[in-house]
């Protein structure tokens, strides 16, 4: 076995952009759920739109790049609203339901073929990177060291993700340590009692859905931006890949969701890389390297259950103030 | 504001409230409230029928009548926590039909629920400060610069804890919530809807559930309200505790006001006795279920 090729890979894996557009997509969950107790399971649809109006702007309409990512981000905005409007004033489940679906219809509005000219069907879109390389400030050349070495295009994804991560994070920390925080976390618990203190519930819903949505959007556009947007991403199992990051890291904190995403996705690399490893090695006979490579998805349920059974706050949580049984 | 003591504390009643003969939707000299054609059916039960009722300002009024009387209902639309079928009603002079729940509480009009909301998952001093109205840092782009609401927030919880001594509740200022006792938790959601400065304070059963010791200081704390100018309404099924502190009351029976005034001359009311009192309200339980022999005494 190759360790060194593994450990590598594994290490790669800590700054790579998925890792960095999960943590921003568990931030934003982190806002819905952990936050304002909204039930969002439809956290891929909300990628989805960032990424989709990221590449099809600058595609059909020939945006550049900060403007692609700004209508992204307006798309996002747009479906917190539809989203929210009609579901904010019932009870949480129906949320829950409405997101789910709805993700589902925007990634199979993605996938029809009566869109191809627009959305590349199940081809996905790329080649979109020409305005965000242009802008790329750091010359020609290879940057980093050991695993952790980019060539300049790779360097300008890696800073640009890591700046919108920390201001997200900065940003999400102040808003939480607010006493709009306060409301947000009242409103969690029981949301007549907020109201009978003058607060406007609905208002405050849904500006946590769209704080949230926005957030996730910018982690759908981090994604996309040094590669290309496949439909086959944005798919349901996204959805809870994300909700695994997030319960790992903790609901209801600030730090989790970055911790969380960082642990799924070294976990994620490294499994990917020993499992195969393992069988060739002849270590795991009863499977085949096909099967050990998606043998990881397994475990990574298994983690997700007894996580929740063992450590229902998260690593970084307060057992007090998040758990699912109260 | 005046200090809780745990004396009790002489008790006199406001009078003269009404204008005219005491009758079921009697005029008030000063309402706060009033009360218009209210209707509120759920399917073919009609919870809320209400002709015209009248809640007199500065003083203390409670809502009494059996189970399913329809009192709660009551205070869900007067909260605009529920909407009526049809109907009126002014607040302050306003009409409020149709207002929803969070601006009638920012008009000054605050309640509590029958089954305690104390915040469980925040501080008892984070349950206070959620009661403060007009916080510039609860506005989403203020709220992420510190220095615009640091300061307010500061008095915010100066208040707070003022009123948290007062309810004996100072000590417990940085626990959850949810580690309260339920007394307690009691106290929290009355202190916490004071936070609000409010004019009109309606109390869901406030004494449900509450132990005879914490029964007298929270009797306090309610003639304390009346005493600081504010209205108060309440809900209770403790005789007692109304005529001890009620200065007038109202009977509602299957969602009619079958009867108000004062507490003494409602409580001879015969429609009153018939629908809620009952005949016995004089004698040991033990009597009227015969298991308990008086002339053996």
């Amino acid at each position: 076995m190759d360790w060194g090729s593994i450990l590598s890979n594994t290490a790669q894996s800590l700054f790579s952009p998925a890792t960095m557009a999960f943590a921003l997509a568990a931030l934003g969950l982190a806002v819905h759920f952990g936050f304002a107790g909204l039930l969002n399971m439809g956290i891929a649809g909300f990628m989805a739109v960032g990424a989709y109006g990221y590449a099809i702007s600058i595609l059909t309409f020939g945006f550049p790049w900060w403007g692609a990512a700004l209508v992204g981000i307006g798309a996002s905005i747009i479906l917190a609203i539809l989203m929210g409007v009609p579901t904010l004033r019932l009870r949480g489940d129906y949320l829950a339901i409405v997101t789910i679906a709805g993700a589902e219809i925007l990634r199979l509005l993605f996938l029809t073929t009566a869109n191809q000219e627009i959305t590349g069907s199940a081809d996905g879109l790329f080649g979109y990177h020409a305005s965000f390389r242009a802008a790329n400030p750091f010359p020609e050349g290879t940057y980093g060291f050991g695993p952790w070495t980019y060539n300049e295009v790779e360097f300008w994804v890696l800073i640009l993700g890591l700046i919108l991560l920390g201001l997200a994070v900065l940003f999400v920390w102040r808003l939480i340590n607010s006493p709009w925080g306060r409301v947000i976390k009242g409103i969690r618990e029981d949301e007549d009692a907020v109201r009978a203190l003058g607060k406007n519930v609905f208002s405050y819903k849904m500006q946590a859905l769209i704080i949230g949505g926005v957030i996730a959007a910018i982690g759908g556009i981090v994604y996309a931006l040094p590669s290309a947007v496949n439909p086959n991403v944005y798919v349901t199992s996204l959805t809870f890949f994300v909700w695994t990051a997030l319960l790992l890291g903790g609901a209801a904190t600030v730090f989790g969701p970055l911790l969380g995403a960082v642990i799924f996705w070294v976990l994620q690399a490294f499994l990917s890389n020993v499992l195969p490893a393992l069988v060739s090695s002849g270590i795991m006979p009863f499977v085949s390297s096909a099967q050990a490579a998606t043998l990881r998805f397994v475990l990574v349920g298994v983690g997700l259950v007894l996580l929740v059974v063992f450590r229902p706050q998260g690593i970084l949580g307060d057992k007090r103030e998040m758990t699912f049984v109260k | 504001m005046s200090s809780s003591s745990q004396k009790p504390q002489s008790v006199e009643k406001t009078t003269g409230l009404h204008i005219g003969e005491i009758e079921p939707g009697v005029k008030k000299v000063d309402p706060i409230v009033t009360i218009d054609k209210v209707h509120r059916q759920f399917g073919g039960l009609t919870a809320v029928d209400v002709d015209h009722l009248e809640i007199p300002r500065g003083v203390i009024t409670a809502l009494i009548g059996p189970n399913g009387a329809g009192k709660t209902t009551l205070f869900n639309l007067l909260t605009g926590f529920d909407k009526p079928d049809s109907g009126e009603w002014t607040y302050d002079g306003e009409n409020i039909a149709g207002v929803p729940a969070f601006k009638l509480a920012q008009r000054g009009q605050v309640r509590t629920f029958q089954l305690t909301k104390a915040l469980g998952l925040l501080t008892v001093l984070d349950n206070m400060k959620l009661g403060s109205k007009h916080q510039r840092g609860e506005r989403l782009f203020p709220s992420l610069l510190p220095f615009l609401w640091k300061g307010q927030d500061d008095e915010i919880a100066e208040k707070a804890m003022k009123l948290l001594k007062k309810f004996k509740l100072d000590a417990k200022k940085d626990d959850f919530a949810a580690s309260l006792s339920g007394g307690q938790r009691k106290l929290l959601e009355m202190a916490r809807a004071l936070m609000s400065d409010p004019e009109l304070v309606m109390l869901d059963e406030p004494m449900a559930g509450v132990n005879p010791a914490l029964t007298q200081s929270l009797l306090d704390h309610i003639l304390d309200l009346k005493k600081d100018g504010m209205t108060v309404l309440f809900v209770e099924h403790d005789m007692h505790m109304v005529s001890h502190i009620a200065d007038w009351v109202v009977v509602l029976a299957e969602g009619r006001v079958v009867a108000e005034g004062p507490p003494d001359v409602v409580m001879k009311n015969p429609a009153v006795i018939d629908a809620y009192l009952g005949a016995h309200q004089e004698i040991d339980l033990g009597v009227v279920t015969g298991r308990y022999d008086e002339a053996s005494k």
